[in-house]
């Protein structure tokens, strides 16, 4: 807590003992590369007027922040404050990293990009940064993802990028991921690997990070242009954290400002199928970057679970791990069951459906204003909530789980039998 | 050839094996095979098959490969290999079992492991238990210099061999850094790409070797990646100092699961073929030929 945002990462990309760059020697030119274009880029006005340019007229932003008064009803004494993420185009948050790595491909003259992608989100930005581009693109996403988020794979598709269902391993995030880095090893004169989350090797957690800052940049002043001071709490969801890093990011020197992650609990922490890294696993080697990850006695990555294909990560990003282990922010398991909930709620009291991952992050805040109140009933906390996606692409989730069975409550218009119509009639009359 | 005593301590355990090989004028050979599959037992008598061959004359090294959850450098062949290692039980203990097997049998055991298993078991204690059960050394497929600081210590510890990969992608500067940090020998990966057998040699091999013999002419130099029959081995003579193979073995073991049969025979003649590969003898026998 004492320690300034700035002063991390290390010139090798470490966090205090996470991060770093455990990848094979292959592609260390390729990282150095993209840590040289990047640092130039950072301060190259004519970059930065191109990247400040696409975010206001092609992704939309800034996006606003909305007060959930009806939301909030069912949360103590506490105000909600959405960061509305999910208004970018695309419906992410996933749209700003995208747009800044699309400039660096550009700027190291690469031609094609490759992505991992978990919920299809992150494959659905870089498949429309591709096209506007011009980039060649190809996403690897698990098997088992591009079944349940179908929608966004035929959304890929028609957006001129090759989707690749990996069928190794537990055929999701990790192992579209290690597909992702084989082709990148294969590949790496020709093609820039579109990493969508703070995690993988350095530069990628840094990098990830500085494009995602926007959110916070926006949100603090948001914060105080309408409330006059920062809120008492930040929340997000935590699979990898690219969502959760952007929105802390200039909160992180705000010492009042308590940081909150949280991590998909999946069936409960009990049950053994979740992916609440952080809270569950060891300090690990996973994807490139030392970090929390969840992992058997041999250090074998173990599977993840959670209702969320973009939180069904085994490992987190390092700056995450540090953050929790030098106790700057909190991260807590968030269940399958809360996060539904939490969907339904905002979707009822609000008008705003999440994506089931955001919901994580929706439960979590409502779960920590219920215990602010009931700690301190006199107290007013007011919390920032990252509404990073949002739900069109879970509609099919939510049927399943809900148990909507597609059955419409009522019909109108339909030509009644005569004996009733009259009767019908007789009635109005 | 004449070494002064330092260059003699910087090719360790395994790099007297390829240096000993230059000496008779040829490449030494280096087979590689994870350890558990088709099972514990299973993998041990293959890796004694490629020691052996079919006339006791095969491999210099065997290469004992640690089946991992996640392994970004390997090929389909391997991965398919590994990950039915891991289904099966394998633990990373057996790496000491296989390794002794392999010492005891007459060739030169090396491990390749991904970091977080070694990381996991301990570091120092990983060192111990190889140094213990025969082993020369490491190939660490994701572990630079970079990040090594607890493996040079273990390894200065125990006596054990570092093999760190270098490719055509290095910088000189990154050459020169990580040959420094070897000791053994240094694996030149000699195409962009994963594990997996390769119908044609890479053009790139004797560009990189002579790159890294510029840095260092004494440090003996492996050449992996894509090797997968006599001819192509042969064609590595005088290029490099070790041939190193790896799918085009475990293709032998994935077909003769599918064949419902553990007759090592046929891997035994491709070790034949590699093995007279490599001492520039031209044996035609496409029989061991495995592409793909």
């Amino acid at each position: 807590m004492t320690q300034p945002e700035s002063q991390f990462p290390d010139l090798g990309g470490h966090y205090d003992q996470f991060g770093g760059r455990f990848v094979p020697e292959a592609l260390f030119a390729a990282l150095n590369e993209l840590d040289e274009a990047f640092t130039s880029a950072q301060t190259d006005p004519d970059f930065q007027a191109e990247l400040e340019r696409l975010r206001r007229d092609y992704a939309g932003r800034p996006t606003p922040i909305w007060q959930a008064d009806r939301f909030s009803e069912h949360c103590g004494n506490a105000t909600i404050v959405l960061k509305r993420e999910d208004l970018n185009h695309t419906g992410s948050h996933k749209v700003n990293n995208v747009l800044g790595q699309a400039l660096l491909t550009k700027r190291m003259g690469k031609k094609r990009v490759i992505a991992e992608t978990g919920a299809g989100q992150h494959g659905v930005a870089t498949a429309t940064a591709a096209a506007l581009f011009g980039l060649e693109c190809r996403v690897y996403m698990g098997k088992v993802d591009t079944e349940r988020q179908a929608l966004n794979v035929a959304r890929m598709q028609m957006l001129g990028a090759e989707v690749v269902a990996v069928e190794a391993g537990s055929m999701t995030l990790k192992d579209a991921m290690n597909e992702a880095m084989r082709d990148w090893v294969t590949n790496v004169d020709t093609t820039h690997y579109l990493i969508g989350t703070v995690a993988g090797p350095a530069p990628f957690p840094k990098l990830v990070k500085e494009y995602q800052r926007i959110i916070s940049t926006e949100a603090r002043q948001q914060m105080l242009d309408r409330y006059g001071r920062l809120p008492d709490a930040v929340t997000a969801c935590v699979g990898g954290g690219s969502n959760a890093m952007g929105i802390f990011a200039d909160f992180i020197d705000d010492p009042e400002v308590a940081l909150y992650g949280f991590e998909a609990g999946g069936e409960g922490i009990e049950s053994g199928r979740h992916a609440a890294t952080i809270t569950q696993g060891e300090v690990g080697v996973l994807h490139g970057m030392r970090t929390y990850v969840l992992m058997d006695e041999d250090g074998q990555t173990i599977e993840s679970h959670s209702i969320s294909a973009g939180l069904d990560y085994p490992g987190v990003g390092p700056e995450h791990s540090f953050l929790a282990a030098t106790g700057r922010a909190k991260y807590e398991p968030v269940t399958d069951s809360e996060a539904m909930d939490a969907l339904r709620l905002l979707s009822r009291t609000e008008g705003i459906m999440p994506a089931i991952e955001s919901a994580h992050g929706v439960a979590g805040a409502r779960r920590l204003a219920l215990q602010l109140t009931e700690a301190d009933p006199n107290a007013r906390p007011l919390i920032l909530v990252n509404i990073s996606g949002r739900g069109d692409k879970d509609v099919d989730t939510a049927i399943k789980y809900f148990g909507i069975d597609g059955s419409v409550d009522d019909v109108a218009g339909r030509m009644e039998q005569p004996a009733s119509t009259s009767e019908a009639m007789g009635v109005e009359k | 050839m004449s070494t002064n005593s330092s260059d003699e301590s910087r090719l360790g355990i395994s790099g007297r094996v390829l240096a000993g090989a230059r000496e008779q004028g040829r490449a030494a050979l280096v087979g590689y095979l994870p350890v558990g599959y088709p099972d514990v037992p299973g993998s041990i008598d293959a890796m004694c098959a490629l020691v052996e061959g079919s006339n006791g004359r095969g491999v210099d090294m065997v290469e004992v490969g640690m089946p991992y959850s996640d392994p970004v450098m390997d090929g389909l062949a391997i991965q398919h290999a590994t990950t039915r290692a891991l289904e099966r039980g394998v633990r990373t203990s057996d790496v000491f079992r296989a390794v002794e097997a392999v010492s005891t049998a007459g060739a030169t055991p090396v491990v390749m492991i991904y970091w977080n298993l070694v990381d996991r078991y301990g570091v120092d204690r990983f060192a111990r238990d190889l140094r213990n059960a025969g082993g020369a050394g490491l190939i660490t497929p994701d572990l630079t210099p970079d990040e090594a600081g607890d493996w040079v210590t273990a390894s200065d510890a125990h006596g054990l061999d570092r093999i760190f990969l270098v490719s055509p992608s290095s910088t000189d500067e990154r050459l020169a850094s990580t040959i420094a940090a070897c000791r053994g020998w240094v694996y030149a990966t000699a195409v962009m790409g994963v594990t997996g057998a390769r119908k044609t040699t890479s053009t790139a091999a004797p560009i990189l070797v002579e790159r890294i013999r510029r840095v260092d002419p004494t440090l003996p130099v492996g050449i992996g990646l894509g090797v997968s029959n006599g001819q192509q081995a042969a064609e590595l003579v005088g290029v490099g100092d070790a041939v190193i193979v790896g799918s085009a073995l475990v293709n032998h073991l994935l077909r003769s699961e599918e064949q419902g049969t553990r007759d090592l025979a046929p891997l035994r003649q491709l070790v034949d073929e590699l093995a007279d590969g490599v001492r520039g003898e031209s044996s035609v026998n496409t029989m061991g030929r495995v592409e793909g």
